[in-house]
């Protein structure tokens, strides 16, 4: 499974491939962990990537992903056509105003309001990439959610680790309505 | 070589832990793992985490880092360090491993025990400066001037980051040599898990002293023992051409046919010994059709091997753990029945070409610049064209 985090810099973009790829590792799979470096992930868009199997990983830098999550229109724009068809796209829909002509055909595509939930009830945006990660993880059912909470509050800023989880769990729940829904 | 009780209670603390960690970071714990007393570096994309995570790592482990004003100090400062019975260390890049060629010469000529590693960008010059490629292959093996061997491993995996700066210090004290672990950007700055090994199964190889009065730059053995700055016994070293005693003497041809055929041999008659190779020949028979490669490049090219095999299409694998001195004899025998070997490499056909010297058949690089790796499908179409 192949996931492309996407958005500016400033996010969690990287923070949240970051986790994801530990928490993979945690659960007992093999993953690597890529990222944009230098001026790449300065300013502009800012990329993180997760590679995530059950046996061991010869592709390092796939040109296409299996999965989108992104967080705004340049890095939507930029990466959606680099989507496997069947591919799953995720969204900030308060972020992203989607463009079907570039969309890879039979996409599944998933809106949240990730950033908006996170500024709401945390009074932090910076919150929204825990609540995509909790959404993404549900939705397809990546890793354990016990590596993953463990892998959150390992990485996230002293202290802040409750705040992190909260959201993450609000992902969880968002996820498990729309499962229902589907 | 055992570790004192600071490293060891230092490393006890990692001992069978699994880590999420880039490449470079797995080689700066190998260091430490190798017994690494000192390290002097000045940064550069992509190998400046090695330097960082030892910055902060290595003294807590009992020993010492300093960031020097360039490259040039950095592996003078590994020169001389080395000299004092330390076990020494400087990571780089492109850029920085050419700015330090000529005291690597200098290290081979005073036989000097170090470790260089050389995490690959993207070059000549500044090129894309954040970006893999596997360029520097032929700059490791001839950067420096004048006939010599040296010796160079290349890593493509985390975990084989950490194993391969083990085995680097033990042949730079074994064959009394500067080493270099040839990385590249790519494996450098990716993720993936690094088992923290149990210090008790680590083996240091020891540097061999020389007994009083012996010489330390010649004598009956091809490496011959050292003696530490410190030691009480004054001994000279230069990189001028010298006689067994150390003494300079740059004019009588003789002593310098004597010093660098000793010095080439030492690594040359041991190539057997040294070379590493992984080799995965088709289980199903005869193939026609060989795949090289090494470091990150190795990857993708061993996924379309297996791709490959899984359409039909019988196909060998080798892969080069040690770059320099080159596996003749292992890639002369993989070849031995094969019509065509492709060798992915992310520069325009270095390695190919030495491939090319000691094999029969035809020999065609599957090169990749531009910053970003093969994907297992572009190499898969080129064993497929070959069929």
């Amino acid at each position: 499974m192949i996931i492309r985090f996407a958005g500016f810099g400033g996010q969690g973009i990287v923070l949240s491939s970051y986790i994801l790829g530990q928490s993979a590792v945690f659960d007992g799979k093999k993953a690597i962990q890529n990222q944009a470096y230098g001026s790449e992930s300065r300013g502009g868009e800012c990329r993180g990537d997760v590679i995530i199997s059950a046996d061991d990983i010869y592709e390092l830098e796939p040109d296409y992903q299996d999965v989108l999550v992104a967080m705004a229109q340049p890095a939507y724009e930029k990466f959606v056509p680099l989507l496997r068809r069947e591919g799953t796209l995720m969204i900030d829909q308060d972020l992203i105003v989607t463009d079907h002509n570039i969309e890879p055909a039979g996409i599944t595509r998933y809106s949240i309001s990730a950033t908006d939930i996170a500024f709401k009830k945390y009074g932090r945006k910076i919150m929204a990439n825990m609540v995509m990660l909790g959404y993404l993880n549900t939705v397809l059912g990546l890793v354990g959610r016990n590596a993953m909470e463990d892998a959150i509050s390992r990485n996230v800023p002293r202290g802040s680790a409750e705040v992190n989880l909260q959201a993450f769990a609000d992902g969880v729940t968002l996820a498990q309505q729309e499962l229902k829904k589907r | 070589m055992a570790f004192d009780d600071n490293r060891l209670s230092y490393l006890n603390r990692l001992a069978g832990k699994r880590y999420f960690m880039l490449g470079d970071e797995a080689c700066a714990y190998g260091a430490i793992y190798a017994g690494c007393d000192f390290i002097a570096g000045y940064p550069i994309t992509p190998a400046s985490e090695i330097a960082e995570l030892l910055a902060r790592e290595l003294p807590r482990a009992g020993g010492i880092c300093i960031q020097m004003e360039d490259e040039l100090a950095s592996i003078a400062a590994i020169i001389g360090a080395s000299w004092t019975g330390a076990r020494t260390m400087t990571a780089t890049s492109g850029p920085g491993f050419s700015l330090m060629q000529e005291n690597l010469g200098y290290a081979v000529m005073t036989e000097t025990p170090c470790v260089v590693v050389d995490v690959q960008r993207s070059g000549p010059s500044t090129g894309q400066a954040t970006k893999p490629a596997q360029g520097d292959m032929m700059q490791a093996r001839w950067g420096t001037h004048g006939d010599h061997n040296i010796i160079a491993l290349s890593p493509n995996s985390g975990q084989e980051c950490l194993d391969l700066m083990l085995e680097c210090f033990n042949l730079a004290d074994e064959y009394r040599t500067p080493v270099i672990l040839l990385m590249d950007g790519e494996i450098g700055h990716i993720r993936e898990s690094v088992l923290m090994p149990d210090p008790e199964q680590i083996t240091h190889k020891t540097r061999k002293a020389a007994r009083p009065g012996e010489d330390v730059f010649g004598g009956d053995d091809l490496v011959p023992g050292m003696v530490h700055y410190g030691a009480g016994r004054n001994i000279h070293v230069t990189g001028s051409t010298h006689k067994a005693n150390g003494m300079r003497d740059v004019t009588t041809p003789e002593v310098h046919d004597a010093l660098i055929r000793r010095i080439y041999a030492k690594i040359d008659q041991n190539r057997e010994k040294i070379v590493r190779v992984e080799a995965d020949t088709d289980p199903r028979g005869p193939a026609r059709i060989g795949v090289i490669s090494y470091g990150a490049s190795s990857r993708p090219a061993r996924g379309a091997v297996l791709a490959a095999r899984s359409e039909g299409i019988a196909v060998d694998f080798l892969r080069l753990i040690t770059i320099w001195p080159f596996a003749r004899t292992q890639v002369a025998e993989f070849a031995k029945d094969l019509d065509i070997i492709l060798v992915p490499e992310m520069n325009l056909g270095q390695m190919s070409r030495e491939i090319e010297r000691f094999v029969d058949c035809r020999v065609q690089p599957v090169s990749k610049i531009g910053g970003i790796p093969h994907t297992i499908g572009q190499i898969h179409r080129a064993i497929r064209e070959a069929v």
